[in-house]
């Protein structure tokens, strides 16, 4: 079976997305989206995460038994986030310091198992790194839009603190769109994570059905 | 494409839960060595980013014009009230102890707040930062000084300016603002400050001692 890369990158983005269309991962996806930053972080460093396993289960596929698969699979998930919380403890000190306290809470989001287990396990190396990577950037923008929605509902900001995560340069993203105090408190809590959710999910599938394409639901196992 | 391995095999004979064994026990073994030697690497830098982040924080709270010792080695440890021990950063000045800083704690919205305070040998505060929290973003986090200026009106404060009642937030009949949306927080950090300058004032002779 070739991989068809453009299938690979549109599902991954869009048509088979980690958090609307398989709603994987909804623990991070709600947990850390109190803002556009926080969830662009911590979908970035899944993404890194993803590519990273979904390479080394792909390059291992035939020494892996089905019967340990599972075991090896979390034991290569958790070994790349403690190296990804490593080095960037060690050598990117600045972004640890903000995104941190996610990166160990990478092990237990069950997209990047889903992956592995779909997709990198019966897959050459491409193929399956590419795979990783798109559901990972999938994962990153499903994050972001949640948090943008949060955030600009809940604290009349967009993108605030952006500067500490990704450097100074990026000050001019940072926007003010509502007047302070005017946020609706509950979006940034807890509810807010499983409303906008539920919204952006039903936004998606009503785009999908504007677009005449057929509903993928639950789909961890429906790909490749 | 292989064959779907979703099902379960056939129940295996021994020698084959043994080959099981020995390859989970392989992969563990490499990726342990994968993270000890990662560990081996990265392990002296980690140790310098936290020498550097106990740095900024005590240097935030304790100006460098008032010591030419490094605060961070120079340390002492002496119990709190509630028999917490805590570590004391002595900031010294030609051998005498200028200032003192030691770490805080209070109870906020959602669970405990770590802060640094800084005082001189007078027991004045001489700043107070917040170390880590797990407050609601956009409300209770404006007492990080990044996200706000709340924290920084204790500069110059002391335990009998404001007298100790008045050492709440002005809903409890303090004097300290609130901020919109959250009193918790910052009645915890009032807290917390003053039971830190109860500290100074309990132990003073042995904190500027400078033995």
């Amino acid at each position: 079976m070739t991989a068809n890369y453009k299938t690979i990158v549109k599902d991954g983005l869009w048509d088979n997305n980690g958090v609307f269309s398989m709603l994987l991962g909804m623990c991070p996806a709600m947990a850390m989206t109190t803002s556009a930053t926080n969830g662009f972080g911590m979908g970035l460093a899944t993404a890194v995460v993803m590519a990273a396993s979904s390479l080394l289960v792909a390059l291992f596929r035939n020494l892996i038994t089905p019967e340990v698969r599972i075991p090896v699979y979390i034991l290569i998930v958790a070994a790349m986030v403690t190296l990804v919380d490593l080095a960037m403890n060690a050598w990117m000190h600045e972004l640890y310091k903000v995104l941190g306290l996610f990166i160990p809470l990478i092990v237990s989001n069950c997209l990047p198992l889903a992956r592995l287990e779909a997709f990198a396990a019966k897959q050459p190396v491409l193929p399956s790194f590419l795979d990783g990577l798109f559901m990972g950037l999938g994962f990153t923008i499903a994050l972001t839009a949640i948090g943008a929605v949060r955030e600009i509902t809940g604290n009349g900001t967009l993108f605030a603190d952006a500067s500490l995560l990704l450097g100074p340069a990026f000050k001019a993203i940072e926007m003010r769109l509502l007047p302070a105090d005017t946020g609706v408190l509950m979006m940034i809590l807890p509810p807010g994570g499983f409303l906008v959710t539920g919204l952006l999910v039903v936004v998606k599938r009503l785009l999908d059905l504007r677009a005449g394409k057929e509903i993928q639901m639950g789909g961890a196992h429906s790909v490749a | 494409m292989n064959a779907p391995i979703i099902l379960l095999p056939e129940p295996s004979p021994p020698p084959r839960s043994l080959m099981h064994g020995v390859i989970l026990g392989a992969f563990c073994l490499g990726f342990g060595l994968l993270l000890a030697i990662t560990d081996r690497i990265t392990v002296d830098d980690i140790a310098a980013r936290a020498m550097e982040d106990k740095q900024n924080s005590l240097s935030q709270v304790l100006p460098d014009g008032i010591h030419d010792n490094n605060p961070v080695t120079d340390t002492l440890a002496i119990k709190n009230a509630a028999g917490r021990e805590l570590t004391v950063y002595r900031a010294r000045k030609g051998g005498v102890v200028t200032a003192v800083a030691y770490e805080i704690f209070g109870t906020g919205y959602a669970g405990e707040m770590k802060l640094m305070l800084g005082i001189d040998r007078e027991g004045k505060l001489l700043g107070v930062r917040v170390l880590a929290h797990k407050e609601t973003p956009g409300l209770g986090d404006k007492i990080e000084v990044k996200k706000g200026d709340w924290i920084l009106r204790f500069d110059g404060l002391s335990l009998g300016n404001p007298p100790l009642e008045r050492w709440k937030v002005k809903k409890d009949g303090g004097q300290f603002d609130q901020f919109a949306g959250a009193t918790i927080t910052p009645s915890g950090v009032l807290t917390a400050i003053r039971s830190g300058l109860e500290f100074f004032a309990a132990n003073k002779a042995k904190l500027i001692d400078g033995s």
